[in-house]
């Protein structure tokens, strides 16, 4: 088959060799019969840097197959450079169809979001994971995270958030913020905004983990609960935004701010950017939606 | 059929296609515990091994995977010679040293526990077990719950091991320890990850 004429001659399928993709493929198994729960695995060189989501795309070239509709995005963007290059390394080493509407997807390979669009069954979401242990910045030693996993040890997280109420007065933790997964394992559910946590809660979709420096795996089968580490007087809450997005006016999405000018005039967009433009398409328009394509003369700084 | 060409032939017409495709089955019937995951045949084995359960070790083992063969696939040459041509997997010394295991005749199966349980700290180190079943639909009812699963799913896997709803609670509470289950049908796969519960019917 090594002697067909093609594009991706000089590589096998999606890059990886059959044997790596075996391994990996072994471990998402075991991850998903055990929820929350970090497989060790013999992460590869990439050819990407580590922290660019080589976790991610080992997992993608494991599970992809010429049928599959590829998404990728960085901190909920179609279109910035991670997301632009680990798209077309799949549609180069794989030949797949790629997409930036996430309902047309069947895998979305992300950096740090969740769609705002709801994700549904058959649809598998890749996270890229930069540390995979949520005690890591506790305890150090990889020997007694991992005991403390074993045993179910868990009560130094609680204190580091309680360390945060007495400190801050609420909990601080904005991203990265630990769920406990079937009531069973702490788990990092990557940098996301905590905002994304609850879309994590019995999605019906399958989300798989992938930390390639840190070789790990790990997933959350659909229909899986998940639930955000809290204390009854101080319940789990989300970030929410005073004003709608500035281009789509859509209200209970997460927004990035975006600097204008040097004389503090900023505005308030959807993160994600398939989001905004879908609903721009529709005709929805916030404050600042210039009327052509052309920037709009004078911005009025917000406060 | 000399034993040489039954080693060789049978295997994957497209290795690296076919190979993802039987993943991806796997894959969503592990994640959708109790869901059939169809899959066309893919791979010829000598009997009593099955196409399916055939094309699952072909998908997944290899020198790295220690396999563990029950007495019925033990006994033919034919299946050892065909597994160790396609995949390259060494036969497991005991059913605790394997990380897969193909069982033809699940009826007669030892125990759950004999296998690996992976340990505290790691529980992915425990054995995953390949049963053969004739259908989902003519054995005793099982209704499932747990992960992968929106309310619950009801199988009826034929030739299920003895006393099997007792044993899985056992594997259950061993949790994160234990098996996990992928079930070879002719049409299909199945799976019972560690997490599915069974709720007995019969009460």
């Amino acid at each position: 088959m090594t002697a067909q004429p093609t594009d991706i001659a000089t590589y096998n399928f999606a890059y990886l060799d059959e044997q790596t993709k075996r391994m990996i493929r072994r471990a998402i198994l075991k991850g998903i019969a055990i929820p929350g729960y970090q497989v060790p695995f013999a992460s590869r060189e990439m050819p990407m840097p580590y922290g660019w989501g080589t976790g991610g795309v080992q997992v993608t070239a494991s599970i992809i197959g010429p049928d599959d509709v590829l998404k990728v995005i960085d901190q909920g963007a179609d279109d910035t450079t991670n997301a632009v290059s680990i798209r077309a390394f799949f549609k180069k080493v794989a030949n797949v169809a790629v997409t930036t509407q996430t309902a047309k997807a069947t895998i979305i390979q992300t950096r740090h979001r969740i769609p705002e669009h709801p994700l549904g069954a058959g649809q598998v979401l890749v996270y890229q994971v930069p540390i995979p242990e949520p005690l890591r910045f506790l305890e150090p030693r990889e020997t007694e995270t991992r005991k403390m996993h074993a045993l179910e040890e868990y009560g130094l997280m609680h204190v580091k958030l309680y360390e945060d109420i007495a400190r801050h007065g609420r909990i601080a933790t904005t991203y990265a913020y630990p769920v406990k997964v079937e009531g069973r394992y702490v788990m990092d559910p990557s940098p996301t905004p905590k905002f994304d946590n609850p879309k994590m809660h019995r999605s019906p979709a399958l989300q798989l983990f992938g930390a390639g420096r840190e070789k790990r795996i790990y997933a959350l089968p659909p229909f899986t609960e998940v639930v955000s580490l809290d204390f009854e007087d101080h319940p789990f809450e989300v970030q929410t935004f005073d004003q709608p997005c500035a281009l789509c006016a859509a209200e209970n999405v997460y927004l990035d701010e975006v600097i204008l000018d040097d004389h503090g005039g900023h505005m308030f967009v959807c993160s994600d950017t398939d989001h905004c433009e879908k609903r721009r398409e529709e005709g929805h328009r916030g404050h600042l939606a210039p009327e052509t394509h052309l920037a709009p003369e004078k911005m009025e700084p917000t406060q | 059929m000399d034993i040489a060409t039954q080693a060789i032939e049978g295997g994957f017409a497209d290795p690296v296609f076919d190979a993802q495709t039987v993943f991806r089955a796997v894959m969503d019937a592990m994640a959708r515990p109790g869901t059939l995951q169809p899959l066309p045949v893919f791979a010829r084995p000598p009997t009593p091994l099955s196409a399916t359960a055939g094309a699952i070790a072909l998908a997944l083992c290899d020198n790295d995977t220690p396999l563990w063969l029950d007495p019925v696939l033990q006994a033919p040459a034919a299946v050892k010679s065909w597994l160790g041509f396609h995949t390259g997997a060494p036969l497991a010394n005991t059913p605790a040293d394997a990380h897969f295991a193909l069982i033809a005749a699940p009826a007669e199966m030892m125990a759950l526990d004999g296998f690996s349980q992976g340990t505290q700290d790691y529980p992915d180190r425990s054995t995953t077990l390949i049963l053969q079943v004739g259908d989902l639909v003519s054995g005793a009812p099982l209704l499932l719950e747990g992960p992968g699963i929106e309310r619950t799913a009801t199988i009826a896997p034929a030739q299920m091991p003895r006393h099997f709803v007792e044993q899985w609670k056992q594997n259950n509470q061993r949790f994160p320890r234990g098996v996990d289950i992928v079930l070879a049908t002719p049409d299909g796969v199945t799976c019972l990850p560690r997490t599915t519960r069974i709720k007995t019917m019969e009460a």
